[in-house]
C-alpha cells in the first residue's frame, strides 16, 4: 500500500493546509463572508482530522507488523551538510500518530462548543498543532524531530495565553520558558552529535539521520554529558518530578481541548524521546542513570500522588496524576526490558486515551457551572446518571483497575521494574494504591454524596455532543483493557529489536 | 586587455554607486518637485545593480595594487549589503512622506553610506579599509540626525558622531602600531610578517585589540554598544531599520576578512577578544531587553544580542579548525537576520495610529484582533528572531553554533543557548501583547509598499524557504564565498 505515496507528508501536511486555507478564506472574504467562515470554521477543522483519521487508519492497516525496519520513508534533500527530510514510522511511533489522529476530533468536536471567541483562530491553532504533533512522530532525523518537538510550543502558547483562565498570560509563558530551557540543552547536544558523526564516518558524510546515528559508537563520558542534555529535555517535557510544575499552571489555565492535547499527546513527547533517543544512542548512560531514574520516578509516583489527593481545583488533580501515571513510564522505559519497555508505550497511549477523557469529562461539568471547585459539586450522580458513569470508567481507569487499559500498562511496567529492583516496584505499587486514594476521592466528592449546592440543581445530563466525544473514548479504555495485544503486537518486533541493539551495545562496551 | 582596466571592471559596483551618487546629488538639487522620486527609484535601482555587479561581472582579483580584493565572500555580502539598502530606501519612502521629510538627500546619503560599506568589504590595506569606513561611518551620521528638527534626532545623531569619532580613533591607533610594527599597510604583507615571526610582538597584539575595540563599536558589541539604544530611538524609524542590517555586515565581514587574513596566524590573540565580545554581547542584549518598553530600543538590545551570536561563529574561525565553517555560519545567520530584520522594521513603520507614528510595545495591544495579517507577521517575525525552530532563524543559530562546537567551544555555545533562552522572553512579550493584550488603538491602513515588503519577509522567514530549491543554490553560494578566505 501507499508505494511512492508520501504517504506520511500527506497525513502530517494535511491540517496545516487546511489551516493556511481557512486563514486565507477569511482574509479574502467581505465582512459578511467572515461571519460565514467563522461558524463553518469547526466543520471544515473536523472534516480535515477525520480524513487525516481515516489515512492514519489505513497506514495502521497498512503496516507491517512482522519487521522492525522503518517503513513508509521518504527521503528529501533539505538543509544540505547531511542534514535531510526524513520521515518514516516503526512499530514505536504509529500508534502515537493514531493517537494524535484519535484525540484531535474529538476536541475539534468539544471547542466547536465550548469556545466563545475568535473561532477561526482557534481551530487554525489546532490544525497547525496537529501537523507538529504528528510531525515529531514521523521525523527520522534529529533536526528535522526538533523543529517539530520545539514547534509544539507556539500554538499551544497561543492556545493557552488567548483562551486560557484567568492567569493564562502567567501559564503560558511558564508552559514556554520552561520547556525551551530544557530543549536549549538538547539542542546543544544535538549539535555535539552531528559533528561527532562526522568525526566518525568522515567529514563529508555528517549526519543528522537518527537511525545512522543510533549505531554510533560514543565513549562513555560524552555519553553521560549528552545523555543529561537530552534528558533536561525530556524530563521537563514528560514532566518527571521535580520539574513538573508547569503542568498543573498549564492545565488549569488552558481552555479543556488544550489540556486534552497537553495530557493526551504533548506529555508523551519527552517519553517518546526518552525511546528514540536517549536509549539506543546512549546506552551506557542510560544503564548508568537508570537507578536514579527509577528514584524520581518513585518519588514522582507517591509525591504527586499525595499532592493530588489536596487538590480543590479537579483540573490540577488530574494534572498531577498525570505526573505520577508519567512515572510509572520512566521507570518502565529505564528497566530496559521487554515488558518495561511495552508496558511504558502502553501505559502512555492508555493514559493518552483516559487523562483525554477525563479532562474532557471536567470540562462537560465546567460548562454547566463554570467552575472546577471540587467544593463546589456533590451528588451530581441525581441530575446527570449516564456522567456519573462515564466518571466512573474512567476513574477506574485512572486508578488501573484490572479489565481497562490503564491497568496493562501499569502492570507492565511494574514487571519490567521488578526484574530489576524490586523495592522499585514495591514503590510503584504504593503509588498505585494512592492513586486510588485521590482518584475514588475527587469521584464521591463530586458525583456521591448530598447535594450541597441549590445551583446544581436541574443540571442537565450530558448531550449528544458530549456522547460523541465520550463514546470512542470508553470503546478504546475497555478495548485495550481486555485486549491489550492490540498494541502490543504492533510495538513487539520495533521494541525487541531496540532492546537487541542496546543490548549488544553494551556487551561491546 | 591591461592591467588596470582589468582592475577597474572589479570595481564595477562601486563605480556604479559612486557615479549615481553625484549624478542624482546633480539631479536631485535641480530636479525641482519631482527629482525626490526620481533620486529614489534610480537610487534603489543603483543599489540593486551594485548588488548583482559582483556576481554578473565574477571578477576574482585585486585593483590598485592589492588595496581592493574581490572573491566570492565579497560578492555575496555586497549582494545582501546592496539587497538589504535597497529593502530599506523603498520602506523609508511613506514615512519619510508622512513626516513631511521627504528630501532626495536621504537617497544619496544611502548611497554614498553603500559605497563606503562596499569598499570596506572588499579592504586589501589597512587604509582602503579606514576610507570605506569613515565614508560609510560619515553618512550614517548624518542619517541618524536626518530629522534635524528633532531634538531626539538632533541627539542620536551627535551621541554616534562623538562615540563614533572615539572609536575611529581606536582604530587609527591600532592601525598605526601594527603599521610600525609589521612595516606594511597590505593585507598580505601584514600576514607574511606575523607568520613568519615565532612570538608576535606585543605591539601588534596591542595594535590588534585596538582595531577590535574600534570594530566591535561599528557592530554595537558590548562593552562598545552603550550608542545603540539611544541612537535605535532617537533616529528616524527607516533609518534605525537601515542601521541595524547592512552596516552590521558590512563590519562583521571586514572583521571576518582580517582575522582570516592578515591576522590569520594570530589567532591565539583574536580569538579570546572575539569570545569576551560575544559572551557579553548576548549577555548583555538579553538582560537588556528584558525591561523596554519602546519597540526600537527593544529591537537595538536584540541587535547586540544577535551581533554575539555572529560573533560565535566567528569565533571558530581558526586556521587550525578548518574556519570555512565559522564563516559559513556566521554569513547563513546574518543572510537571515537580515531578512528578519527588513521585515520586521516594515512591520514597525506600519505602527501608525491617526495621530502618527507609535513605537511603543504596549500600542500593539490586541493587534491580533484589529490587524489579522500584520500580527501574523509579526509573530512570525518574533519567533524567528527568538530562535524558535520552524523559523530560519533557529537555523540560523543552528549554523552559527555548530562550528563552534567542532572548535571545542562547547561552553561557549551553552552560553549562547541559554542566553537566547532569555532573549526568547522579550521576543515572547510582543507576542503576547500582539495577541493576548486588550485593544490599543487601532492602526492605520498601511501603505501597500509596507505591507509588502513585510509580508515578503515573512513568507521567506518562514520555512517555505528550507524547499530545497532555495535552500541549496543559496548555501552553495554562502559555501563558495566562506572557501574564497581561505
Amino acid at each position: 500500500m501507499f508505494k511512492g505515496v508520501p504517504i506520511l507528508s500527506i497525513i502530517t501536511f494535511i491540517p496545516a493546509l487546511a489551516a493556511v486555507f481557512l486563514m486565507m478564506m477569511s482574509h479574502l472574504a467581505r465582512p459578511e463572508g467572515k461571519i460565514q467562515i467563522e461558524k463553518n470554521a469547526p466543520r471544515v477543522a473536523l472534516v480535515t482530522t477525520l480524513a487525516v483519521l481515516g489515512l492514519t487508519l489505513l497506514l495502521v492497516f497498512g503496516f507491517d507488523t512482522t519487521t522492525s525496519d522503518y517503513q513508509f520513508l521518504e527521503e528529501f534533500a533539505w538543509l544540505g551538510g547531511g542534514i535531510k527530510y526524513r520521515m518514516g514510522v516503526d512499530g514505536i511511533s504509529v500508534l502515537f500518530i493514531l493517537l494524535t489522529a484519535f484525540l484531535t476530533p474529538l476536541c475539534i468536536i468539544s471547542s466547536a462548543k465550548s469556545v466563545k471567541s475568535r473561532m477561526l483562530e482557534y481551530m487554525v491553532a489546532f490544525l497547525i498543532l496537529e501537523t507538529l504533533m504528528i510531525g515529531v512522530f514521523c521525523a527520522l532525523d534529529m533536526v528535522l524531530f526538533y523543529v517539530f518537538f520545539e514547534g509544539v510550543l507556539l500554538p499551544m502558547f497561543i492556545i493557552i495565553g488567548v483562551w486560557g483562565g484567568k492567569d493564562k498570560v502567567y501559564a503560558a509563558y511558564k508552559f514556554f520558558l520552561y520547556t525551551l530551557l530544557g530543549s536549549v540543552l538538547m539542542l546543544a547536544a544535538m549539535l555535539w552529535l552531528y559533528y561527532y558523526s562526522g568525526q566518525v564516518l568522515g567529514a563529508g558524510n555528517a549526519t543528522t539521520n537518527i537511525a545512522e546515528l543510533s549505531k554510533l559508537d560514543i565513549s562513555a563520558v560524552p555519553q553521560v554529558f549528552l545523555w543529561l542534555a537530552f534528558f533536561a529535555s525530556f524530563a521537563v517535557k514528560m514532566p518527571m518530578w521535580p520539574v513538573h510544575t508547569w503542568l498543573p499552571d498549564a492545565h488549569v489555565q488552558a481552555p479543556t481541548a488544550g489540556s486534552v492535547i497537553l495530557a493526551g499527546i504533548l506529555l508523551k513527547l519527552g517519553g517518546y524521546g526518552f525511546i528514540r533517543f536517549s536509549i539506543p544512542m546512549f546506552p551506557d548512560a542510560s544503564l548508568y542513570f537508570a537507578p536514579y531514574v527509577f528514584w524520581l520516578s518513585i518519588i514522582g509516583i507517591i509525591y504527586t500522588s499525595l499532592v493530588a489527593y489536596r487538590q480543590t481545583d479537579m483540573k490540577k488533580l488530574i494534572a498531577y496524576s498525570s505526573v505520577a501515571h508519567m512515572g510509572f513510564v520512566t521507570m518502565g522505559i529505564f528497566a530496559l526490558n521487554m515488558q518495561g519497555m511495552q508496558g511504558a508505550i502502553f501505559q502512555m497511549i492508555s493514559h493518552g486515551i483516559v487523562s483525554g477523557a477525563l479532562f474532557f469529562a471536567v470540562g462537560v461539568i465546567y460548562e454547566r457551572m463554570h467552575t472546577r471547585e471540587i467544593a463546589f459539586y456533590g451528588g451530581i450522580v441525581k441530575y446527570m446518571p449516564m456522567y456519573a458513569a462515564v466518571f466512573m470508567l474512567f476513574t477506574m481507569a485512572n486508578v488501573g483497575l484490572p479489565g481497562t487499559s490503564g491497568f496493562v500498562g501499569e502492570i507492565l511496567t511494574m514487571v519490567g521494574a521488578y526484574q530489576v529492583n524490586p523495592w522499585i516496584a514495591f514503590g510503584a505499587a504504593f503509588g498505585m494504591i494512592l492513586s486510588a486514594v485521590y482518584a475514588l476521592h475527587l469521584y464521591r466528592e463530586v458525583i456521591f454524596g448530598e447535594v450541597q449546592n441549590d445551583k446544581l440543581e436541574g443540571m442537565k445530563d450530558m448531550t449528544v455532543r458530549e456522547i460523541v466525544i465520550m463514546a470512542p473514548l470508553v470503546i478504546m479504555t475497555i478495548i485495550l483493557g481486555v485486549y491489550p495485544s492490540l498494541i502490543t503486537d504492533i510495538t513487539a518486533v520495533s521494541v525487541d529489536a531496540l532492546l537487541a541493539g542496546v543490548n549488544a551495545k553494551l556487551a561491546g562496551g | 586587455m591591461g592591467q588596470e582596466t582589468m582592475g577597474l571592471s572589479l570595481l564595477t559596483g562601486e563605480i556604479v554607486l559612486a557615479l549615481s551618487a553625484v549624478l542624482l546629488l546633480l539631479v536631485g538639487a535641480f530636479g525641482g518637485g519631482r527629482g525626490v522620486s526620481i533620486v529614489r527609484y534610480a537610487s534603489i535601482a543603483a543599489l540593486v545593480i551594485f548588488a548583482f555587479a559582483g556576481f554578473i561581472i565574477n571578477g576574482q582579483g585585486e585593483a590598485f595594487k592589492g588595496a581592493f580584493i574581490t572573491d566570492d565572500f565579497s560578492h555575496y555580502v555586497k549582494a545582501l549589503i546592496g539587497l538589504t539598502a535597497a529593502a530599506s530606501l523603498w520602506f523609508s519612502r511613506d514615512w519619510f512622506k508622512s513626516e513631511k521629510l521627504d528630501q532626495f538627500e536621504y537617497s544619496v546619503l544611502m548611497l554614498f553610506a553603500v559605497l563606503g560599506m562596499g569598499v570596506m568589504v572588499s579592504a586589501g590595506n589597512l587604509l582602503s579599509m579606514y576610507v570605506g569606513m569613515e565614508m560609510q561611518a560619515l553618512s550614517l551620521y548624518v542619517m541618524a540626525a536626518f530629522n534635524r528638527d528633532s531634538l531626539r534626532a538632533s541627539e542620536a545623531g551627535l551621541k554616534y558622531f562623538v562615540l563614533g569619532a572615539l572609536s575611529s580613533g581606536l582604530l587609527l591607533y591600532g592601525m598605526s602600531l601594527i603599521y610600525g610594527f609589521t612595516g606594511s599597510l597590505s593585507f598580505s604583507e601584514i600576514s607574511a610578517v606575523i607568520g613568519g615571526e615565532e612570538h608576535i610582538s606585543a605591539g601588534i597584539v596591542a595594535g590588534l585589540v585596538f582595531m577590535l575595540a574600534g570594530l566591535a563599536f561599528k557592530i554595537s558589541a558590548a562593552p562598545f554598544h552603550m550608542w545603540t539604544p539611544d541612537v535605535y530611538e532617537g533616529a528616524p524609524t527607516p533609518v534605525t531599520g537601515f542601521f541595524a542590517g547592512a552596516p552590521k555586515l558590512a563590519a562583521l565581514a571586514l572583521i571576518t576578512r582580517l582575522m582570516t587574513g592578515p591576522f590569520a596566524q594570530a589567532q591565539h590573540s583574536w580569538q579570546q577578544v572575539i569570545i569576551v565580545l560575544a559572551v557579553m554581547s548576548m549577555l548583555i542584549g538579553a538582560f537588556g531587553a528584558l525591561t523596554q518598553t519602546n519597540i526600537k530600543r527593544l529591537l537595538a538590545y536584540s541587535s547586540i544580542a544577535n551581533m554575539g551570536y555572529a560573533l560565535v561563529a566567528l569565533a571558530s574561525v581558526g586556521a587550525a579548525t578548518g574556519g570555512a565553517a565559522g564563516v559559513s555560519g556566521m554569513l547563513i545567520f546574518m543572510s537571515i537576520y537580515l531578512v528578519a530584520i527588513v521585515g520586521t522594521f516594515a512591520a514597525i513603520l506600519q505602527m501608525r495610529t491617526r495621530e502618527g507614528a507609535v513605537e511603543g510595545i504596549a500600542d500593539l495591544g490586541g493587534l491580533s484582533k484589529s490587524n489579522l495579517p500584520l500580527s501574523l507577521i509579526l509573530t512570525t517575525l518574533m519567533f524567528s528572531l527568538a530562535g524558535i525552530p520552524f523559523f530560519m532563524g533557529f537555523f540560523g543559530k543552528w549554523f552559527a553554533f555548530a562550528p563552534a562546537f567542532n572548535s571545542g567551544l562547547t561552553w561557549l555555545v551553552v552560553i549562547a543557548l541559554l542566553s537566547s533562552v532569555i532573549g526568547a522572553f522579550y521576543y515572547l512579550r510582543v507576542i503576547k501583547v500582539i495577541w493576548f493584550d486588550d485593544q490599543a488603538q487601532e492602526f492605520v491602513k498601511a501603505p501597500r509598499a509596507l505591507a509588502v515588503l513585510s509580508a515578503f519577509s515573512a513568507t521567506l522567514i518562514f520555512p517555505v524557504l528550507l524547499l530545497p530549491f532555495v535552500t541549496a543554490p543559496t548555501r552553495a553560494l554562502i559555501e563558495a564565498a566562506a572557501n574564497s578566505l581561505f
